[in-house]
């Protein structure tokens, strides 16, 4: 398991070489790549500021994915986020999850999305015509992240 | 952090709560009747101000303790490091 953030961007074609190296368990790559939307709330974004708590940032992400092990029998998981200012068509995170079978691999890439949305500390400032402004929190990615709880994982 | 002097607790200030209170850290000494997170909570809106408006009780704002989500009946003691975090937005 590899969970990394930081300020500098990531390629997607080397992480997800090394993350399956060699190991020819691997059956299914699911990857989840979030980018900068230019516009947000009906507001023209020119820039994004990410913002972490270090230490227990990477302490939640490391939860996260110890808990879609748990959950589901996958090899391996990356998880990189980046920190700092981004702008419109940038990378923010990448989620990569390796199993034998897609299945397995799909939901859980998914299910860290969703967790990392609400349990990880991260902070959106953005900067937007009518100045800048920290991002609120979304009721839909509540929901995302609850339905985890009516529908438990595939491993028995 | 872990430099803090053994009497005091450090207070970390993410994001929209960083802007709102005008700083990062603070070291401050509780009063011996403040142990629980809850009550730190309390006793940080009680200066008032913009500590009362976002502390007010109903405010989404959760503590962690020392890097983990604290529940309201979490112990806080000196030399611990406790951040009050704004909803998180990130992904």
């Amino acid at each position: 398991m590899t969970v990394r953030v930081q300020a500098s961007d990531f390629d997607v074609s080397r992480e997800l070489a090394a993350l399956r190296a060699g190991d020819r368990r691997v059956g299914a790559v699911a990857v989840f790549i979030g980018t900068v939307r230019d516009i947000n709330d009906e507001a023209t974004i020119a820039a994004l500021t990410l913002e972490h708590y270090p230490g227990m940032t990477e302490k939640a992400l490391v939860a996260i994915v110890d808990e879609a092990k748990a959950r589901w029998d996958i090899l391996d998981a990356l998880v990189i986020h980046r920190v700092g200012e981004l702008v419109p068509a940038d990378q923010i995170v990448l989620v990569a999850v390796t199993s034998a079978h897609r299945g397995e691999a799909f939901a859980a890439c998914e299910f860290i999305m969703d967790y990392l949305k609400t349990r990880a500390p991260f902070w959106k400032k953005e900067a937007t015509p009518d100045g800048v402004r920290w991002v609120d929190a979304r009721a839909s990615d509540d929901d995302a992240a609850a339905r985890w709880n009516a529908a438990p994982g595939t491993k028995t | 952090m872990r430099d803090a002097p053994v009497d005091t607790l450090t207070l970390v200030y993410l994001a929209r709560l960083r802007d709102a209170f005008g700083a990062a850290t603070e070291r401050v000494v509780l009063p011996p009747e403040v142990t629980t997170a809850a009550q730190l909570r309390a006793w940080l809106a009680a200066r008032g101000g913009s500590f009362a408006t976002e502390l007010a009780a109903g405010r989404a704002v959760r503590i962690a303790v020392n890097h983990d989500i604290a529940q309201p009946d979490t112990p806080v003691r000196p030399g611990d490091e406790v951040a009050l975090l704004p909803p998180v937005t990130g992904g």
